[in-house]
């Protein structure tokens, strides 16, 4: 059986936990394995049903006596009995913030090895991945000596697919904690409801890099990005030189975006920019280099300056949505 | 980005400073079709000229690079790049204020104006983030300044193509060359093939890789050097440019420090040798920044760090400024320093412009293209000639030990006499181990271990007491030994054996040879067999390109025998001077064939006592040769004479030259020969004699009339250079060659100071001499002249100061001595009539 | 109080990864070598912390000796102290290295207040060192940090969770793993360097457990086949851009 961790997001379950129990389904072999997954949320009707269409056999809820609010330890202590409970062959979890720390904490409690950022399974004796590192910019493929296996799925490398509906159950678990287990509790504070959208969760991102120039150079991008109901990224050579805050950084160490349309403008390609990027669907570049390293991932390209094409771009796309 | 053409007449590789240079000079001189390529983008394809500090100190004591810097610089500001800022070596200690001296002695050789040695409160007002305690005085030149030069050649390029002579290719890669029938025909890119008349190899550090494609050989290594940059620093806060303080040379510890920007950048030269090879370089896309900027190895700056705080505290000591940049950069550095120009050896079409600095580049770039295009470059780049290496010099080993030697000197105290100390023995004479017995102590030239003088003759010290011209000051008495005068004494009152092995030799074989050779040669080629024809050789525009001695075996049998130091350069010359249809061929036989110089007032006495051959003044008469037989040998004796003495050359083949060697010794020593080395040889015999030396009194920037080496007669037969050399006959020459003797050697202190060679000749008030060509008067070359008791200097002065009995000075270490000029032309001090070498 | 910082030694990444002949490694002979960005931030930040409330910032590095290279860039920021547990080059896999820096720790005769760790490291990044060490250590531990403060023993830390952000109060000692945007890393000064030079760092040697993640071998990424399409030179690409975005879907 493979255990799979999910979070709920606003609309039902979680992008990248429906990317999960999608993997899932395929690690399962000739054993027709099932999947059952966990969580400490309470979820909805249109949780269950997505989690239906998922074919996972029975849902877990996680009791964790007095605590409330996101408490890793807790979860990863329940995650970890009801492993060993239900025998689960597998345990997994997305590669998100939660994920990645529950199974840490799953990892730890359990004594087993933890493989994250995977991109491939393959169950036997012993079991084999294939993972990410350099934030995808290079593929590590190991050996994993575990039992149950723990694994977190990269982000975005596997699309998500429905199967016809089955019966779920569903069961509250009641985790016996440890006093440890309840010292790191979040309290969630709400963000200040700003119009700008979320760079993680953006559909477009109009990023800039060392060709931008300087903060004042962003405006354009932010003009863009504001027409096409986007939201403004960049480069880690932008954030060292103060041009923009931390929070807009497309990157290995800053956001991992994965828009319907990544504009790249004045960014050359470096492999930790990439990895921030690389799971667009759509990119475009622009650049003053047709030898730049980015092009290799480019779909669409223009060759010029971007202080004088980006504003070209916005006038043609404000001619296009006028009335 | 245009596509590229499949023939073109040059293809230049590489867009850095040197290869855009070379490309719009080369359209600026009226070529078309020209392609330029670099694997790398643009407008930083990221070689060294992307990182470089790019700034340019004009003085050095190089005549060549002072005036291809000089050149660079007017270039640079023609382009608006230029930004003067001012510049000073500093010293911290008195040796180096000596060696600074000597920096204002080149500045006023080479007319480099608004220099001054300045003292450290001087220098605190200038530069006033300096702790002047540090230093006691500072070298400064107005002139310094930084170039943009990416923009400089990014213009440069655009020009070219804006002429319509310029197609370039950035992201194109060389991935091969072919080579037909010893010249260059196509060049291969990962773009297609190009078919080109010329290829030029422009690519920095990889020019070695390149070269080797086409089977030829760019003796360079790519090297680190370090640099830093700390900042922003509250000093340059307000900066409005690039930089607005002067650079700091902080020359005893090899290092610099200037403002850029806002920061400060610290560069070193003081770092162990750290060299690679041309496969060590990554591609543009493995590189975090660039393929010459390799990571930095904070081991080989810790004491640099220390240094630099303690020149410059204010900015390096402050806790709030960061190092926000440092990499080990990577440059050129060739064994003998100096760059590499001109038509590959091993190919033809193949031309070479590598180990080129910022600071020489656009210069460069012109030199090579007016020598490309016109045969001949305004400025003479003797020293840098591709063709000057002979093969050991190619060698990896010997790149690696000398660039590793030479790197650590970068703003070294090199003394000019000054002999490398690694890779040595590389070349011996078959008699080596006989001139060690005899204490001989070698410097090296081209590879050759020659004695310099032998310590078996010092008991001559004492023979000859003051004669022999003692220096009590250090500086001048270093690599150098009174013997040597000693030994010139003693060859003049009996006999010397001289080793002349390093001679470059080569014979000229064929029917056409004849024809070949008056082409070349100045002088009149068609004489008698046995003839020996000592003769300049002319570039086009009449100035020298080399002189050198040419003897008739035989109506088709020519041997030309030069100096080892050109000898690579002048076979070169003469190579591509041969007939196409091979009616003449020449033959290298430079290590085939040794030669020992005997000469003095006995040896005739000495030689007819080992040939039965008729060597009398009748039988065997000045400037003639023949083969002789002395003992069980064969030898080739010419009765020429570079130190003014009777007496012969003998030339046998490599393997008897220890027979040879051991001969004359027997036949000699009854008759008080001693062992001369080539500090007679070279130096103070022919100084006495009036003889030229290439390089030194010759170079294409002087023409024969000039030099007082103009025959009565022209030879009808026409040759390169006639029509200017004509020219030159007809018209007043702007400077004559004097020798010139130093009256009064009394310096500060009342030491005695001895010249050696570089420093300006000034009038009695001090102001330069300068003829109506704007040349200025420099001692060419100088040393002692025992057997006149003078201190003899060599300089070309304005026509009108040429006046034997003139009255003049010459500059040396800060302080004027008197001189006197002593002859006018080519007469001779020591036996003007010539008695004894026609004895 | 008394800070440590675990960092790892990592090749500088450009533009391209070239791999070793038997495709195990990354080729690093033309590399430079640095730590990873949100370990940066941690030693800053554990600098910070230093020099308002007093204390020592050591900084531990499980690696091959070269690793003293980077405890000495951190130390001319401000660390003191710096630990080397050497292996012989090795790679190990998560669990044996925290097992060994948890053992380093427990013997160390400091007692840290504070660990710290960057949230993964930026090559093999497993997101799991820090954690499994706090458990080693039975100390709690938050992940992922973009702020963290200390108050009277107790460390106030916050990270970004969908638009807005999770906030927790944690009682020392514990351990916190943070990301880069923590703080922006002071560059060292020259001073700073030199002072780097005096301050010890202790090398211990350590042998490798067997692996229980065990790498077999690496493979660069698949050429995503991608052939770029120039929709044009200059503004005049304009209108072909906004035609891609309509048939995107980007515009209607």
């Amino acid at each position: 059986m493979t255990l799979v961790y999910i979070e709920q997001s606003d609309s039902g379950i979680d992008d990248l936990s429906l990317q999960a129990l999608t993997f899932a389904r395929s690690v399962a072999g000739p054993t027709a394995t099932l999947t059952e997954a966990v969580t400490a949320e309470v979820l909805g009707d249109a949780a269950l049903e997505s989690l239906r269409r998922q074919g996972v056999s029975t849902l877990h809820v996680l009791r964790t006596a007095d605590i409330d609010g996101y408490a890793p330890a807790a979860l990863a202590r329940g995650v970890a009995e009801l492993a060993q409970q239900r025998a689960a062959a597998v345990v997994m979890a997305p590669s998100s913030d939660h994920g990645n720390e529950v199974m840490a904490h799953t990892a730890a409690i359990l004594d087993q090895p933890l493989a994250t950022d995977v991109l491939s399974l393959t169950l036997g004796a012993p079991a084999t991945v294939a993972r990410a590192r350099w934030g995808g910019s290079l593929i590590e493929h190991a050996e994993v000596m575990g039992e149950p296996l723990l694994v977190t799925l990269a982000a975005h490398s596997v699309e998500v697919a429905e199967v016809s509906p089955a019966e779920l159950a569903v069961l509250d678990f009641e985790v016996t904690l440890r006093p440890l287990d309840a010292v790191v509790v979040a309290s969630k504070v709400q963000g200040e409801g700003s119009s700008s959208i979320n760079l993680a969760d953006a559909k477009v991102v109009v990023s800039g890099g060392r060709g931008v120039g300087s903060t004042e150079g962003f405006a354009v991008l932010e003009e863009l990005a504001d027409l096409l109901g986007g939201a403004v990224g960049c480069s880690r050579v932008v954030t060292s030189a103060g041009w923009r805050p931390h929070t807009d950084q497309v990157g290995q160490t800053g956001t991992k975006v994965a828009p319907d349309l990544y504009i790249a403008c004045g960014i050359s390609g470096a492999t930790q920019h990439l990895a921030g990027c690389r799971t667009s669907k759509t990119m475009l570049v622009i650049n003053n280099d047709p030898e730049a390293s980015i092009m290799a991932h480019a779909d669409y390209a223009i060759i010029g300056d971007l202080h004088t094409v980006l504003p070209a771009v916005v006038a043609e796309v404000r001619k296009a949505q006028s009335p | 980005m245009s596509a590229l053409p499949s023939t073109a007449k040059a293809v230049i590789i590489g867009a850095g400073i040197v290869g855009n240079s070379m490309a719009y000079h080369l359209a600026r001189l009226g070529w078309t079709n020209l392609v330029q390529i670099d694997k790398g983008p643009l407008p930083n394809p990221g070689g060294s000229t992307g990182h470089a500090s790019n700034f340019i100190f004009p003085v050095d004591h190089s005549k060549e690079m002072a005036a291809l810097t000089f050149d660079s610089v007017a270039q640079y500001k023609d382009l608006g790049v230029f930004t003067e800022c001012g510049g000073i070596e500093v010293a911290r200690t008195q040796e180096r204020m000596q060696e600074l001296q000597r920096r204002m002695t080149s500045a006023k050789s080479w007319g480099v104006g608004d220099v001054s040695i300045v003292s450290p409160a001087e220098v605190k007002e200038l530069v006033p983030y300096i702790d002047e305690s540090v230093i006691v005085g500072g070298f400064y030149t107005k002139g310094v300044g930084v170039v943009d030069s990416l923009r400089a050649g990014t213009l440069m390029r655009e020009k070219a193509q804006e002429m319509g002579a310029l197609t370039v290719g950035a992201n194109v890669e060389v991935t091969g060359m072919t080579v037909e029938d010893g010249r260059i025909k196509t060049v291969h890119t990962n773009s297609g093939d190009i078919d080109t008349e010329y290829v030029v190899i422009a690519c920095g550090v990889w020019s070695p890789h390149l070269a080797e494609m086409a089977g030829a050989k760019i003796p360079l290594t790519p090297a680190v050097h370090q640099m830093m940059d700390i900042g922003p620093t509250p000093r340059f806060a307000d900066a409005k440019g690039d930089i607005e303080f002067p650079i700091v040379r902080d020359m005893d510890t090899n290092m610099y420090e200037r403002q850029h920007g806002t920061g400060l950048e610290i560069g070193s030269y003081a770092h162990r040798p750290i060299l690679y090879d041309p496969d060590d370089l990554p591609s543009v896309e493995e590189a975090s920044l660039s393929p010459t900027e390799f990571p930095f190895t904070p081991d080989d700056f810790e004491l640099q760090l220390e240094q630099s705080l303690e020149l410059m505290p204010e900015i390096v000591g402050d806790e709030t400024v960061g190092q926000k940049y440092a990499i080990n950069g990577l440059l050129s550095l060739t064994p003998d320093g100096m760059p590499i120009l001109g038509e590959a050896p091993e190919v033809q079409g193949l031309w070479s412009v590598a180990a080129v600095w910022i600071k020489e580049g656009p210069g460069i770039g012109r030199a090579v293209a007016e020598w490309m295009a016109l045969g001949q470059s305004e400025i003479d780049l003797h020293a840098s000639d591709i063709a000057r290496f002979y093969d050991h010099q190619k060698t990896r080993e010997h790149i690696k030990q000398r660039t590793a030697e030479g790197f650590n000197k970068t703003y070294g105290i090199v003394h000019p006499g000054e002999q490398w100390a690694s890779n040595r023995g590389v070349r011996v004479s078959p008699y080596y181990s006989r001139q060690q017995e005899l204490g001989a102590q070698f410097y090296e030239a081209v590879g050759w271990e020659r004695p310099q003088w032998y310590s078996s003759n010092e008991s001559l010290l004492t023979e000859y007491g003051d004669r022999v011209m003692p220096r009590p000051a250090e500086w001048e008495s270093r690599w150098w030994s009174p013997i040597i005068n000693a030994e010139h004494l003693a060859m003049r009152d009996r006999a010397g054996i001289v080793d002349l092995t390093a001679f470059a030799v080569f014979d000229v074989v064929g029917p056409g040879a004849l024809d070949a050779l008056q082409q070349i040669a100045l002088r009149q080629m068609d004489v008698n067999v046995g003839k020996v024809v000592y003769t300049p050789v002319l570039g086009a525009n009449g100035g020298f390109k080399s002189d050198l001695t040419i003897m008739r075996l035989g109506d088709e049998q020519f041997r030309v025998v030069t100096g080892g130091a050109h000898g690579m350069a002048d076979k070169k010359w003469f190579a591509d001077r041969m007939p196409a249809d091979g009616s003449a061929v020449l033959t290298d036989l430079t290590s085939a064939l040794t030669t020992i110089g005997i000469w003095g007032p006995r040896a005739r006495d000495i030689v007819s006592t080992l040939t039965s051959a008729d060597v009398s003044h009748d039988g065997f008469g000045f400037g003639t040769c023949r083969r002789v037989e002395m003992g069980p040998l064969e030898v080739l004796a010419s009765r020429i004479s570079y130190v003014g003495e009777l007496g012969w050359e003998l030339y046998v083949p490599m393997e008897q030259g220890a027979r040879l060697w051991d001969l004359l010794w027997e036949a000699a020593t009854p008759h008080g020969a001693v062992p001369v080395g080539i500090g007679v040889y070279g130096t103070t015999g022919r100084l006495e004699k009036g003889y030229r030396a290439y390089g030194a009194e010759l170079e294409s920037e002087f023409t024969v009339v000039e030099a007082g080496m103009s025959p009565p007669k022209v030879k009808s037969a026409d040759f390169i250079g006639k029509e200017a050399y004509l020219r030159h006959r007809d018209e007043d020459p702007a400077a004559i060659l004097c020798t010139l003797t130093v009256e009064d050697h009394q310096g500060p202190g009342g030491q005695l100071r001895y010249m050696m060679g570089g420093e300006p000749i000034v009038a009695k008030d001090g102001s330069s001499l300068i003829d109506s060509h704007g040349r200025r008067s420099y001692v060419t070359s100088a040393g002692s002249g025992p057997s006149v008791g003078k201190h003899l200097l060599m300089s070309y002065l304005p026509s009108e100061q040429a006046v034997v009995g003139g009255e003049l000075m010459v500059e040396y270490l800060g302080h004027t001595y008197p001189v006197t000029v002593a002859t006018v032309g080519a007469q001779p001090l020591f036996d003007p009539k010539n008695e004894r070498i026609l004895s | 109080m008394d800070i440590l910082v675990c960092v790892k030694r990592v090749p500088m990444s450009g533009g391209r990864f070239v791999l070793t002949e038997d495709g195990r490694d990354i080729e690093t002979k033309r590399l430079g070598f640095t730590i990873s960005p949100h370990e940066e931030c941690a030693v800053e930040e554990a600098v910070r912390l230093v020099e308002a409330n007093g204390g020592t910032v050591t900084v531990l590095a499980l690696g091959v000796s070269e690793s003293a290279e980077q405890i000495r860039e951190q130390m001319a920021i401000g660390a003191d102290r710096g630990i080397v547990l050497e292996t012989d080059g090795a790679e190990w896999d998560p669990q044996a290295t925290a097992d060994a820096i948890a053992s380093a720790v427990q013997r160390d005769e400091t007692f840290f207040d504070l660990v710290m760790f960057g949230n993964e490291s930026a090559d093999s990044s497993g997101y799991q060192v820090g954690i499994r060490v706090a458990h080693q250590l039975g100390l709690p531990v938050v992940a992922g940090l973009k702020s963290v403060s200390v108050t009277d023993g107790v460390v106030r830390a916050e990270r970004p969770a969908g638009t807005g952000k999770e906030v927790f109060e944690v009682p020392l000692p514990a351990v916190v793993t943070v990301r880069e945007g923590l703080n922006l890393p002071r560059y060292p000064s020259v001073p700073g360097r030199i002072r780097a030079k005096k301050k010890p760092i202790v090398v211990h040697e350590v042998s490798r457990p067997p692996a229980r993640l065990n790498k077999v071998r690496l493979e660069l990424p698949a050429d995503q086949g991608k052939r770029v399409e120039i929709l044009g030179h200059g503004v005049e690409a304009a209108p072909e851009v906004v035609g891609m975005f309509r048939k995107i879907g980007v515009i209607s």
